[in-house]
């Protein structure tokens, strides 16, 4: 069994708090470890580690700890936004369908001059 | 929830459609200039599909493409990923193979893949495709969504442009 949450609703719950919203715009600037966030949201290092575990948890932010510092940046898997995403599924299928074509192209050629061959 | 995708001047250029129609399905639509008999060897004979199933801007090639294609048939297709030792494989069964207007087949890839069903019918010498992806259930939808497995890194960085003015 998937056990899966709605991944929207995680990436929801996750957005509801306005100091997580905050930490992302923070980390669309740039990076940074969350010593460095908690100091600039005026929070304690424990209370900024649970934030940014929720957005880990959604997705949005990816941590990597390298030496005693944990550094944070954008979550390669974004808010699922669904319409983002149909678009994406839908060039996927749109750039097969373009090659397609020409495949189309070529066999109903072949078949027309194979036609004319054995026509005559 | 629907989520209609909006035909921009570039899907109307190429034709293809999306929407999904449920939650846990999704629609595509597109129409090949050509007879349905063609269009249907084109997804069944495995030198054809090699030629157009990988997506271009991808950057994936496909080196492997096992295709039987008959009722209860397995295929098999392989891509060589840019910086993977191993090429990724995506593998399913044949549910139904009704040449030259219905293919079905299994994604299972993951464990809660879709049934994929393509219906082709010819007008006036074009071939009109409808593709049905139907998940298991709503959690499986919403779990693809979520996931990377399109792969797309780049679009999956543009997106996150959108997603983040959407979130302020």
């Amino acid at each position: 069994m998937v056990q899966y949450q709605s991944h929207l609703d995680t990436s929801f719950a996750a957005l509801s708090d306005a100091t997580r919203r905050g930490v992302l715009d923070q980390l669309v600037q740039s990076d940074a470890s969350i010593t460095q966030l908690a100091y600039l949201f005026g929070m304690t290092l424990t209370g900024m580690k649970k934030h940014v575990s929720v957005l880990e948890e959604a997705g949005l932010v990816a941590t990597r700890k390298v030496g005693r510092v944990r550094t944070c940046r954008l979550g390669a898997r974004t808010l699922a936004d669904e319409a983002a995403w149909i678009e994406r599924y839908r060039q996927v299928w749109a750039e097969r369908f373009n090659a397609l074509d020409t495949v189309v192209e070529e066999l109903k050629q072949q078949e027309e001059s194979d036609g004319r061959e054995s026509g005559e | 929830m629907d989520a209609k995708v909006a035909n921009n001047p570039a899907d109307i250029k190429d034709g293809t459609t999306t929407e999904r129609t449920s939650d846990r399905e999704l629609v595509v639509t597109r129409t090949f200039n050509g007879p349905v008999h063609l269009v249907f060897k084109a997804w069944t004979t495995p030198e054809l599909l090699m030629r157009w199933w990988a997506p271009e801007s991808f950057g994936i090639n496909l080196v492997g493409c096992e295709v039987d294609a008959r009722t209860g048939g397995r295929y098999r297709f392989a891509f060589d990923v840019p910086g993977q030792p191993e090429p990724m494989a995506f593998v399913g069964t044949y549910l139904e193979v009704t040449p030259p207007t219905r293919l079905v087949w299994t994604n299972e890839e993951t464990e809660e893949g879709s049934v994929t069903t393509a219906t082709f019918e010819e007008r006036d010498g074009k071939t009109h495709l409808v593709l049905h992806d139907l998940y298991p259930s709503k959690d499986a939808l919403d779990a693809a969504l979520a996931s990377e497995s399109t792969g797309g890194w780049t679009e999956q960085f543009d997106q996150l442009d959108i997603v983040l003015a959407s979130a302020k």
